[in-house]
């Protein structure tokens, strides 16, 4: 199993879970997050100060999948979530030692 | 007495209460989350606060028999021979009416000066700063233009209060700012927490103003329509102008802006209103828009940290009101003539009236905040101040979302 943390513009999120969905995958939880990479931030003008805010808004998606689909994931989100500009965002990708559904008591990829 | 006049007054007067409630919608969107319940407070405090002291002592001082020009008697000590009878300054209203108008302007006054201690005042000391402020600043400046003091007998003239209400409210903030000091890591992450609430609060000031200018006439007449139109125009133009310098400046029109530049207008406008022509007005609110962008650029040239721009909007914007006055002041409206009128002594006596009010208030504010920090301490500590007044002057959150 591996758990791939996916941190994408928050425009993109509707488009990527839609791709998501369309290979198979059912369940994801995302979490908005603010943070800064290469992408710079932006300026805000109050009453003539200027201000660099240099950490934006993201969104970070966690999906736990099986190992034969991970693929086919990757080429969903990067397709998806592409526009080529900096500041797309990032995969992380991790091994996952098991899993288990708290309802049934269903471990490993049965649990998923 | 008169029927038509009470009811205009009366409406009047809780028309300027409520522009407290809406400088607190004001002040509140413009400060971070973390101190938007405390810089509410602020002028809910004076709310409290000032309209006791106005019963108990202020309006005896300020309206009472003239003392040498300088202050009131105390023959209206805790409202006595304040009642319907119309015994007060004006003949036309109950004495209560009159009262309980200018009470509003003492609250909203002390209310203003908040807006440069926001986010590291602790909140005793700006209970006793507004309290000895109230007695010491407000009701000297009250009389010396409206209750017959040396400024009136002078020949100033303030229609509605720009040296009383936002000279010495701005004259007070730069004196709190010098003795508070910034805020600490100034310029890093200032984002307003709600700018939607403060455009709230902006137009339920643009609203009370009405009641404020308008009101100012104290009757139900020619005179108040005018100012009512001078206050409507002028603040137009205070939006044009502030839009127009932000948008060559620094490339883009901000909603912040345009609901300061109305502030601006309504400012620069507030001694000018019964006193100067239609068209003039819209000049006055124009420049005022534009002098006033000027005036909150201010700070970050001379180094002190008046949080929400007092002195920036309502100094810069009533010096320039009081200024004005003096130049488009006309007879025809209300029997004063300004320069343009062929009347340079009227532009000497308000200038006299502008350097005295930034003085006198300036001075007294010092010595009144080094009386405060001596027995309470003006500032909460670095951790406080960190973590947010809310929480640690008021142990409350304004958002849990």
């Amino acid at each position: 199993m591996k758990k791939i943390e996916i941190i994408i513009r928050p425009s993109k999120l509707e488009d990527v879970k839609q791709q998501l969905s369309a290979i198979g995958i059912h369940g994801m939880n995302y979490t908005e997050i603010r943070g800064f990479g290469r992408q710079r931030g932006h300026t805000e003008v109050y009453r003539g100060s200027t201000y660099e805010v240099d950490c934006l808004p993201k969104i970070k998606l966690d999906i736990v999948i099986h190992d034969e689909a991970l693929d086919k994931v990757l080429a969903a989100v990067t397709s998806s979530a592409r526009t080529g500009n900096i500041g797309d965002g990032k995969i992380f990708i991790y091994d996952v030692l098991d899993a288990m559904r708290i309802r049934t008591g269903e471990r490993g990829n049965a649990a998923l | 007495m008169n029927a038509a006049d009470t009811a205009f007054v009366i409406i009047c007067a809780a028309m300027v209460m409520l522009m407290t409630p809406a400088l607190a919608l004001f002040y509140g969107g413009l400060v971070r989350s973390r101190n938007v319940l405390s810089t509410s407070m602020h002028s809910y405090a004076s709310l409290g606060l000032i309209t006791v002291l106005w019963a108990v002592v202020g309006y005896t001082l300020a309206f009472g028999g003239d003392v040498g020009g300088l202050i009131g008697n105390l023959s209206y000590l805790f409202l006595n021979n304040v009642g319907a009878a119309n015994n007060g300054p004006v003949d036309n209203l109950p004495h209560t009416a009159f009262m309980a108008f200018q009470c509003m302007f003492a609250v909203l006054t002390v209310a203003l000066i908040s807006g440069s201690y926001a986010e590291r005042i602790r909140f005793s000391a700006m209970l006793l700063f507004s309290a000895l402020w109230l007695i010491f600043a407000y009701c000297p400046m009250a009389h010396w233009v409206w209750g017959g003091g040396w400024m009136a007998q002078m020949g100033a003239v303030d229609f509605a209060g720009g040296a009383v209400v936002h000279m010495a409210s701005a004259a007070a903030a730069l004196a709190c700012a010098h003795a508070v000091g910034p805020r600490l890591n100034l310029g890093r992450s200032m984002s307003p927490n709600n700018l939607p609430m403060t455009l709230l609060g902006g137009g339920l000031l643009w609203f009370g103003w009405f009641g404020f200018n308008a009101g100012s006439a104290l009757a139900a007449n020619e005179l108040a329509a005018h100012a009512l139109v001078t206050t409507h125009l002028a603040t137009a133009g205070g939006i044009l102008g502030w839009m127009l310098v932000e948008w060559k400046r620094t490339g883009k029109p901000t909603t912040l802006g345009v609901i300061s530049g109305a502030l601006a207008g309504l400012v620069a406008i507030t001694p000018a209103a019964g006193f100067v022509g239609i068209m003039p007005s819209i000049f006055i609110g124009f420049v005022g828009g534009i002098i006033c962008y000027g005036g909150v650029l201010l700070k970050n040239r001379l180094g002190y940290d008046d949080a929400l721009d007092v002195v920036g909007i309502h100094g810069v914007g009533g010096t320039w009101g009081a200024f004005a006055t003096g130049v488009f002041a006309i007879a025809s409206v209300n029997k004063v003539d300004g320069l343009l009128a062929g009347n340079p002594h009227q532009l000497w006596v308000q200038v006299v009236s502008i350097v005295a009010t930034w003085v006198f208030v300036y001075v007294v504010s010092r010595i009144l905040l080094c009386i405060v920090n001596a027995l309470v301490g003006l500032r909460v500590t670095p951790d406080a101040e960190l973590s947010g007044l809310d929480l640690s002057e008021h142990n409350e959150r304004g958002y849990s979302l």
